[in-house]
């Protein structure tokens, strides 16, 4: 399923001394299959962005095609497009409200009006894909879990609606590092084995070149870079400008490029880094 | 979702009105406010209608933005008028059915609803020039007298101060939650009215948890800095009343005590 964004705008509070415009001429394709990240400051839009893709904010100019359909157009309902296009707020949990877990999970496919034993399927299976253990938790309250199953437990109540598109909102923000090493790896594993197109926002570009193919850079409202993960790392000069900045690897790696060195800057993880540095010192005879 | 909520927000600016002592807004608003019940003509809700706009124009604050603080009042002042036109006695203007129109009734209802309206904007117009801060420190300073009687008013204002300060966060934790629901296929705006409110416990439930973390978290924040109450607390930004405060309220004071005699 396919996601087309055509010159966008958004304005919050218009009309009052609050007004800010949010979203500037936006322009953007999620093609099917994709694994995209989306990049920017706080405040770049990006969170704008997204509550776009599934009608919860509706453009102040500009028009938004799930499928190539219009989704403001009179006859699109729009629970039909927030049960395709699946989105994850940021800190997911603080939407938990049911008393146990599997009530939880099945609000979505509640509301999309199922019988029992499809809602029962659906919950089994959200939760057992976002690494939970069904049985342990069906019947727990959610609010006894630990933070990070609390979440997963959120990410579980979207993935019930079983959604083509899944858009995560800093899905590993305030979780501990192997929560987050954890949780990344099952983003990439829905992305690999059920073919979930996924669009995962976030201001940490580590986070990000680990898991997306192609990337998008927000900043003050506009798209500024959309490219490759390897082409838009290389541009330096524009993530600093834009207040990202530039990942610890490619930082050392640009360094290194600078003092002479023969080595190339397009690292995205340590693991590539560490690789090309043995390498380099191997060339230089100061390792075997 | 929520930005049409004028009531508790605050314009910032540097007009005559913003720099006037809150304390000194505050007794004017009240004076407005009690004169607006003793005053019976038209030309009485006519003067005070004026003294409250030209409030707005040297307040800077944009006409629209302060009148769409009545637009929630819309339904109120619809109910009050029809009230007031049927159930007075009177010259007729119209029956329809059992009930009569009457002309007292059309200007009783008239006169309600001016007041509720000039009610409204004149507590609009004073909390969008003054910061909850400022309102606070003025409550406080005013109620400092009727400490002596028991009455705790500086935890009464830090109170106010608190639940001032989290309204806008409350609402926009409310839109986002009510966003995270709509977008698992929650819908808050069909249905009866018992599945309407029914509709509102994914709303509310997180929205309690989130309040009660928030709160706790507050009170450890304050703890940490050692709050331990009014007690010999001294503060940064002293109140002060100028020349140009105590004229401006015992002026408006004036002005409004003949409207109050002579309407």
């Amino acid at each position: 399923m396919s996601i087309r964004v055509e010159g966008l705008y958004y304005t919050y509070n218009p009309g009052t001394p609050f007004e800010r415009a949010a979203l500037e001429d936006v322009n953007l394709d999620i093609h099917d299959g994709e694994f995209i990240g989306i990049i920017g400051e706080t405040g770049s839009g990006k969170s704008t962005l997204i509550q776009h893709f599934n009608g919860l904010l509706k453009p102040t100019r500009g028009r938004v095609l799930v499928d190539a359909v219009d989704i403001w157009q009179r006859d699109v309902r729009l629970k039909d497009i927030r049960q395709k296009v699946g989105l994850v707020f940021q800190y997911p949990e603080h939407q938990l409200f049911e008393e146990t877990v599997f009530a939880d999970v099945a609000f979505g496919p509640r509301n999309l009006g199922l019988d029992e034993d499809e809602i029962s399927r659906r919950v089994r299976r959200a939760i057992e894909m976002v690494g939970l253990d069904f049985e342990a938790v069906r019947d727990r309250s959610p609010f006894e879990l630990s933070g990070g199953e609390m979440r997963r437990a959120a990410i579980a109540g979207v993935l019930a609606m079983e959604p083509s598109v899944l858009v995560l909102d800093e899905p590993v923000s305030g979780l501990d590092p192997r929560g987050r090493d954890e949780l990344l790896r099952e983003m990439e594993t829905l992305h690999r084995e059920f073919e979930y197109t996924v669009v995962l926002v976030s201001h940490s570009m580590e986070d990000v070149a680990r898991l997306a193919k192609r990337l998008v850079v927000m900043h003050e409202g506009r798209v500024v870079a959309d490219g490759p993960v390897r082409e838009v790392f290389c541009m330096t000069d524009l993530l600093r400008d834009t207040g990202l900045g530039v990942p610890q690897v490619t930082e050392l790696m640009h360094e290194l490029a600078r003092r002479g060195k023969q080595v190339r800057t397009d690292m995205l993880t340590v693991e590539e880094a560490k690789a090309e540095l043995l390498r380099l010192l191997r060339s230089e005879g100061r390792v075997r | 979702m929520f930005g049409n909520v004028t009531i508790g927000q605050y314009i910032p600016g540097d007009s005559p009105v913003h720099r006037l002592d809150p304390r000194a807004k505050m007794l004017i608003a009240l004076a407005v406010i009690t004169v607006l019940f003793l005053v019976h003509t038209m030309a009485g809700y006519g003067i005070i209608l004026l003294f409250i706009l030209g409030a707005m124009v040297l307040a800077h604050l944009p006409a629209r933005f302060v009148l769409r603080g009545v637009r929630p009042l819309l339904f109120i002042l619809v109910l009050t008028f029809g009230l007031h036109l049927f159930m007075n006695e009177g010259r007729v203007i119209f029956r329809l059915g059992p009930l009569v129109a009457t002309y007292e009734g059309a200007f009783r209802g008239f006169a309600m609803s001016m007041r509720l309206v000039l009610l409204v904007l004149a507590t609009s117009i004073l909390t969008l020039s003054t910061s909850p801060i400022e309102l606070t420190d003025g409550i406080e300073s005013l109620l400092a007298p009727a400490r002596l009687v028991g009455v705790p008013a500086h935890e009464l204002a830090m109170m106010m101060t608190i639940a001032l300060r989290f309204i806008p966060t409350l609402l926009e934790e409310t839109d986002k939650i009510m966003k995270a629901q709509m977008a698992r296929g929650a819908d808050f705006q069909t249905g009866n009215v018992l599945q309407k409110a029914k509709s509102l416990v994914p709303l509310l439930v997180p929205l309690f948890v989130s309040a009660f973390r928030r709160a706790d978290e507050l009170a450890m924040a304050m703890e940490a800095r050692c709050y331990r109450g009014g007690q010999g607390r001294t503060r940064m930004k002293q109140l002060r009343a100028g020349a140009r405060d105590v004229l401006a309220t015992l002026g408006s004071t004036a002005v409004l005590a003949l409207v109050a005699v002579y309407f």
